[in-house]
């Protein structure tokens, strides 16, 4: 067991080094799950109220796709549908974090390294890291438990939701044992094992987009592209409904094989490489890396390059499955209710794609905020090297602006066309694809704003921004995805730049809140700019 | 001569922490200047200063005639600088690195870039991932020489180099020199300060404790003794200027301040002097002489363990 030597010393120092961020997370995530549950309780607590959300559920494409198919007309089934989908996304999210954060952060920074050098084997760091993951996990799920049971929730139900709500950080937990043996920095690390959280939220989209209605109208059954997704296998277990414990056997088994994968490439590998060989490059720079926004460029390319990728497939899924969607909306009285409520005027096809569009510029907004982050990397790296050049602190950031806005703008547009080229091919007509595009790109404007929060952020609090920008689009998911189930207030709502982006193509665009939303952009950018030429460079 | 560097009661404090306390430092142009002081001293801080990636607090700093916080850009064209630690692109190559910061400073010298290369060894199609240490600091090296600038600002630019490149080193810093550029290198290698530095400054906890010629310096401390005389030793514990006196007989060794050498001399002399050597105080010395008392309880220590 010398390989495991000295996994406890290191798990020690794990929890150490996360003994804010890891409970910021859990606490955060609870806070999130007990006001949305309550607020379920008080929104469905007749059994009328409660058949109307199935049916509307089983009906519509749309609600189905972000929130995920209802299994029966109960208050638990209920409360799952419209807490689980967000949970399990961030759940996820924190799990690869914690994992890449203390296995290939430290073999990049160099501290394996030197911990290495001790009493340590081969296995040590990344089995801390799992259990540290694994632990955060197990945690998450009790306390998920006690909160739907603090909601009088029925007993087995609540067990088998934490249930799915861990083990689908223990999932992704050991995808990040992955990444991080292939990818040879943090970074790259996170990417893929966030390219993984995409695709399992978009398989589990497409599974629930094309349920089948179960025979009393008030309960679907998710298709097979769920299977492929552990946020589907989560659901399919299937809490206050059938309760299918046994699910919990196929996380453990791709679980236990991750992790052995994981422990065979650890072992084949020297510390601080990762599985692709590593190619020279050329003698000298071509032109067009020569300027600060031709590094800026070369550096930002990469993860644009990426989401791109990722932008077009999802597009594409969602407009493919809007042609689905349309033929299966029918005549319901429900739905015609939802859209009312939804405020748009246009037809059923098109609610579904402003709501679609919504998600979406929310999802590339992730983007904006990583590309522009890369400025507080570079401060705390080569920044001084290159701002003791003859390069301007305005110039140098408004490479990195100028990249991130473009990159942004790029995808925006680029989502457009994929959702209108795969919804056209699929309705045999390309009429709808500008309109579509133009739908996108109304979400440029409400993105700029946050860009501007997140410029102000490394202008004023350099070590705080990364933290900070990350929760301000958190803030936005949020309010996007279960502010109108907890009520909020409109001036909560009114906090994010994506409750004011018109929707399109349903609405019709009005001019006032794009020109709000830019100028705030502008203002926001101009300040952070300001504030990062006035004060020291944080290393 | 104009001076390349001018600071006068320079404060810089970081929190409650005060890294600079009204630190002075003259360089003048065409001179190359070592700046010497322990870990924390306050040296990186005053190079970050002089680049303006950090703004003073109070005092006044002048480079190349302009204040460094407000005429960045057109000084940046005129001065290059080398980090203490450097910090490339991981997926940049070594080539790539040294020509974008030639170009961001304003163009570099293609045959000078060859001929560095060649010179440190270098191979600059290799990722900067790769490199080791010593290699990034080379990275940095090459850009810096390859640059045609006035003023070389070098913060312990050798730290990881080997010994024949750190020969390699003291060249360049020489033509430089001798074309008339200004240098000031701050440094750990006392060796490679003597070798290479007209005038040094000493920090110490945000201050300057000295700064002069090497020779200057040498006056104001002491010189160390060891005689054998034709008889008994006598008198010399009555001079001015003797320290740390041990008499054995006819042998005595001694430290006396340099400056009452000639008077010692004189006592000598009238001993009768069989044997003698003196020896001028290394930099070393005065490096010590300046931090001995955050030294002197290890070295007791350290004695006392041995002793046991």
């Amino acid at each position: 067991m010398t390989a495991f030597a000295g996994t406890l010393t290191l798990t020690r120092l794990a929890l150490r080094r996360d003994r804010i961020q890891l409970p910021v997370w859990l606490v955060g995530l609870i806070a999130m799950a007990m006001a949305t549950a309550s607020s379920v309780t008080g929104l469905y607590d007749t059994a009328q109220e409660r058949a109307a959300y199935a049916r509307t559920n089983v009906t519509s494409v749309v609600s189905r796709v972000f929130n995920g198919a209802v299994t029966d007309p109960g208050i638990g089934a209920i409360t799952m549908v419209e807490t689980f989908g967000l949970l399990a996304v961030l759940t996820a999210l924190m799990s690869t974090m914690a994992v890449v954060r203390h296995t290939r952060q430290n073999e990049e920074t160099g501290r394996a390294e030197m911990v290495g050098a001790a009493v340590v084997g081969r296995y040590a760091g990344l089995t801390s890291a799992l259990i540290v993951a694994v632990g955060a996990n197990v945690v998450l799920a009790v306390l998920f438990a006690s909160a739907l049971l603090a909601n009088d929730l029925p007993a087995e139900g609540s067990l088998a939701a934490g249930a799915a709500l861990g083990a689908v950080g223990v999932a992704f937990a050991g995808i990040a044992a992955v990444t991080a043996q292939v990818s040879e920095s943090a970074r790259g690390a996170n990417g893929l094992a966030g390219s993984c959280v995409g695709l399992a939220y978009l398989f589990r989209a497409a599974g629930d987009g094309l349920a089948e209605p179960g025979p009393s109208g008030m309960a679907a059954e998710s298709a097979w592209p769920s299977w492929l997704s552990p946020i589907g296998w989560g659901q399919r277990i299937g809490p206050f409904h059938d309760d299918d414990w046994w699910i919990l056997a196929v996380y453990a088994a791709f679980f236990a094989g991750l992790v052995a994968v994981a422990f065979v490439l650890t072992a084949h590998r020297d510390v601080g490489t990762g599985m692709m060989p590593v190619r020279s490059g050329p003698a000298t720079a071509s032109r067009g890396l020569l300027s600060s926004v031709g590094l800026a460029w070369r550096l930002q390319r990469g993860v644009l390059i990426g989401w791109a990728a990722g932008m077009a497939v999802m597009g594409a899924a969602f407009g493919a499955v809007g042609h689905d969607a349309e033929e299966m909306l029918g005549g319901s009285d429900d739905l015609t209710d939802l859209i009312g409520r939804l405020g748009g005027g246009g037809s059923l096809i098109d609610v579904y794609f402003s709501a679609m569009m919504g998600i979406l510029g929310t999802v590339i907004a992730g983007y904006t905020v990583q590309a522009l982050l890369r400025m507080r990397a570079e401060e705390t790296g080569p920044l001084e090297s290159v701002l003791a050049t003859a390069v301007s602190r305005p110039r140098w950031m408004s490479g990195h602006i100028a990249c991130a806005v473009l990159g942004t703008v790029v995808l925006l547009l680029l989502t457009g066309l994929s959702t209108g080229l795969a919804y056209g091919i699929a309705t045999g007509t390309m009429s709808d694809l500008p309109g579509l595009m133009a739908a996108a790109l109304v979400q440029a404007p409400a993105t700029l704003a946050l860009a501007g929060f997140v410029i102000v952020m490394l202008g004023l609090l350099p070590r705080w921004s990364v933290a900070l920008s990350w929760a301000g689009l958190t803030v936005c998911l949020v309010i996007k995805q279960i502010g109108p189930i907890l009520e909020l207030p409109q001036a909560v709502m009114n906090i994010s730049p994506f409750s004011h982006v018109p929707a399109l193509p349903a609405g019709d665009v009005t001019v006032v809140p794009i020109v709000v939303l830019l100028s705030a952009a502008i203002a926001l950018g101009a300040l952070g700019l300001r504030a990062f030429r006035r004060r020291d460079l944080a290393y | 001569m104009t001076d390349a560097i001018r600071i006068s009661t320079l404060v810089k404090s970081f929190g409650d922490l005060r890294a600079l306390d009204e630190l002075d430092l003259t360089v003048r142009t065409g001179e190359v200047h070592g700046f010497l002081g322990p870990n924390g001293a306050g040296k990186s801080t005053t190079i970050r200063v002089l680049l303006g990636l950090l703004r003073k607090d109070t005092g006044d700093v002048r480079v190349l005639g302009g204040d460094p916080w407000r005429d960045v850009v057109t000084l940046h064209r005129r001065l290059a600088y080398v980090p203490g630690d450097v910090n490339l692109w991981p997926n940049l190559s070594g080539g790539e690195a040294i020509d974008l910061f030639g170009r961001l400073r304003g163009g570099l010298d293609p045959s000078r870039r060859a001929d560095l290369l060649e010179r440190f060894n270098l191979d600059p199609t290799k990722k900067c991932r790769t490199y080791s240490k010593g290699n990034r600091q080379k990275v940095a090296i090459v850009a810096a020489f390859a640059s045609d600038v006035e003023l070389y600002l070098l913060d312990e630019p050798t730290s990881g180099l080997d010994p024949l490149m750190e020969a390699v080193f003291q060249d360049c810093v020489n033509e430089v020199r001798r074309a008339g550029r200004t240098v000031l290198l701050s440094s750990h290698i006392l060796a490679e300060v003597e070798a290479l530095c007209d005038r040094v400054s000493i920090v110490r906890d945000g201050r300057t404790v000295e700064s002069g010629t090497l020779a200057e310096l040498r006056h104001l401390t002491r010189t160390t003794i060891s005689v054998e005389t034709a008889g008994p030793v006598s008198g010399i514990e009555d001079l001015p200027g003797v320290h740390d006196l041990t008499v054995d007989g006819t042998h005595a060794r001694f430290e006396v301040d340099t400056g009452e050498l000639q008077r010692v001399h004189r006592h000598l002399a009238h001993l009768g002097v069989r044997s003698l050597t003196s020896a001028p105080p290394t930099l070393e010395e005065l490096f010590m002489r300046h931090y001995g008392d955050e030294l002197e309880p290890a070295v007791t220590g350290e004695a006392t363990a041995a002793v046991r």
